[in-house]
């Protein structure tokens, strides 16, 4: 077993779970049911086309822009009714969503990405819908943004933030 | 019905159920939307090394691994079970712009000629898919999020620094797509 004292993730930086609560590992299953929605989604929208993507960047489609732009008002509608109601889930525990805290990264590192956004056409979900749809040279895509998370983890403390 | 289902989907019902995703996350188990951590998660239960960044209970995290996992499978099953099977409709002035750099197959979501294993081989391919690669996994960390959890779940939730993170994502990206991706398919 693991000796190491364990840190909790920073919120900041992740997706957190915010759940208190255990569950049977096969609780899980039920994100892979969105998941899936999620990659249905993907594929039949078009949002992993690295040609869609093209077309965002050089304002010659309204495409992406209305797919993010509903998807934001349809989540912050829900967030807000989710707090105003003060829905619990489905296991009876209040919801909580960590603050996002500024810092120089989301600026540095914002526009890293979006370099990488451009080149690849993807941001990390449609790569995982990429190998879904049997382009496994992704594999190599997705290996280097592995490569790439490491090495913030391993200079994080000299960068800027 | 079939044969809508079979079109391209308008940007309207693709936006309206990822923007319920960030619910439907929330409600199962008080889960946040985000994709990129589980490039963290997977650098902390594979190599983590010396490195505090990548020392906590992944395990606590595995609900994002059952939900890449989904996205798998569902891009899969869209694939062989619905798809019209036909080209993609590209820009007719982007086409232009592409097919002077040699880019000329427009029947997948990708362009072959810049995303397979053969164009690893080239200059441009490399840097698309490695350097790109990277620039995603480090980029998205460094910001602390990507597009899912930064432009959609951050910006639902009226963070600040989130809309900072979205536009220098956007900035980024016009100014790669439009000025330095010329250059690179030139090569």
């Amino acid at each position: 077993m693991q000796k190491e004292k364990v840190q909790n993730i920073d919120s900041n930086t992740a997706c957190i779970n915010a759940s208190e609560q255990t569950h049977p590992g096969w609780y899980n299953l039920k994100y892979s049911l969105i998941g899936i929605v999620f990659g249905i989604v993907f594929v039949k929208a078009e949002i992993i086309s690295w040609f869609r993507i093209q077309e965002m960047f050089r304002l010659q489609s309204f495409h992406m822009f209305g797919v993010i732009g509903t998807a934001v008002v349809v989540g912050a509608i829900s967030v807000f009714l989710i707090k105003k109601l003060k829905i619990k889930t489905i296991h009876g525990e209040e919801i909580k969503i960590a603050d996002k805290e500024f810092n120089k990264g989301q600026i540095y590192g914002g526009l890293l990405f979006g370099f990488g956004w451009a080149l690849t056409g993807a941001c990390p979900g449609p790569l995982f819908a990429h190998i879904g749809s049997g382009f496994f040279a992704i594999l190599v895509v997705i290996l280097s943004a592995i490569a790439g998370t490491w090495t913030y983890g391993y200079f994080k403390e000299k960068l800027p933030h | 019905m079939i044969e809508q289902i079979q079109a391209p989907w308008p940007w309207y019902i693709a936006g309206a159920i990822i923007g319920l995703i960030v619910p439907a996350l929330l409600i199962l188990g008080n889960k946040t939307f985000g994709i990129s951590s589980n490039l963290r998660h997977i650098c902390a239960a594979c190599f983590p090394g010396d490195i505090k960044f990548f020392k906590y209970d992944w395990k606590k995290e595995i609900w994002n691994f059952f939900f890449v996992g989904g996205i798998v499978l569902g891009a899969f099953l869209a694939n062989h079970y619905l798809m019209s099977g036909e080209a993609i409709k590209v820009n007719a002035t982007l086409q232009k712009e592409l097919s002077n750099y040699g880019i000329t197959n427009f029947q997948y979501m990708l362009p072959s000629e810049l995303f397979s294993f053969k164009a690893l081989l080239t200059v441009r391919g490399f840097i698309i898919m490695v350097i790109g690669g990277f620039l995603v996994g480090f980029g998205t960390r460094y910001a602390g999020g990507c597009t899912s959890g930064h432009s959609i779940m951050g910006l639902s939730n009226l963070q600040w620094p989130s809309l900072v993170a979205t536009i220098c994502f956007m900035a980024g990206g016009f100014l790669m797509a439009n000025i330095i991706l010329p250059w690179i398919l030139s090569l």
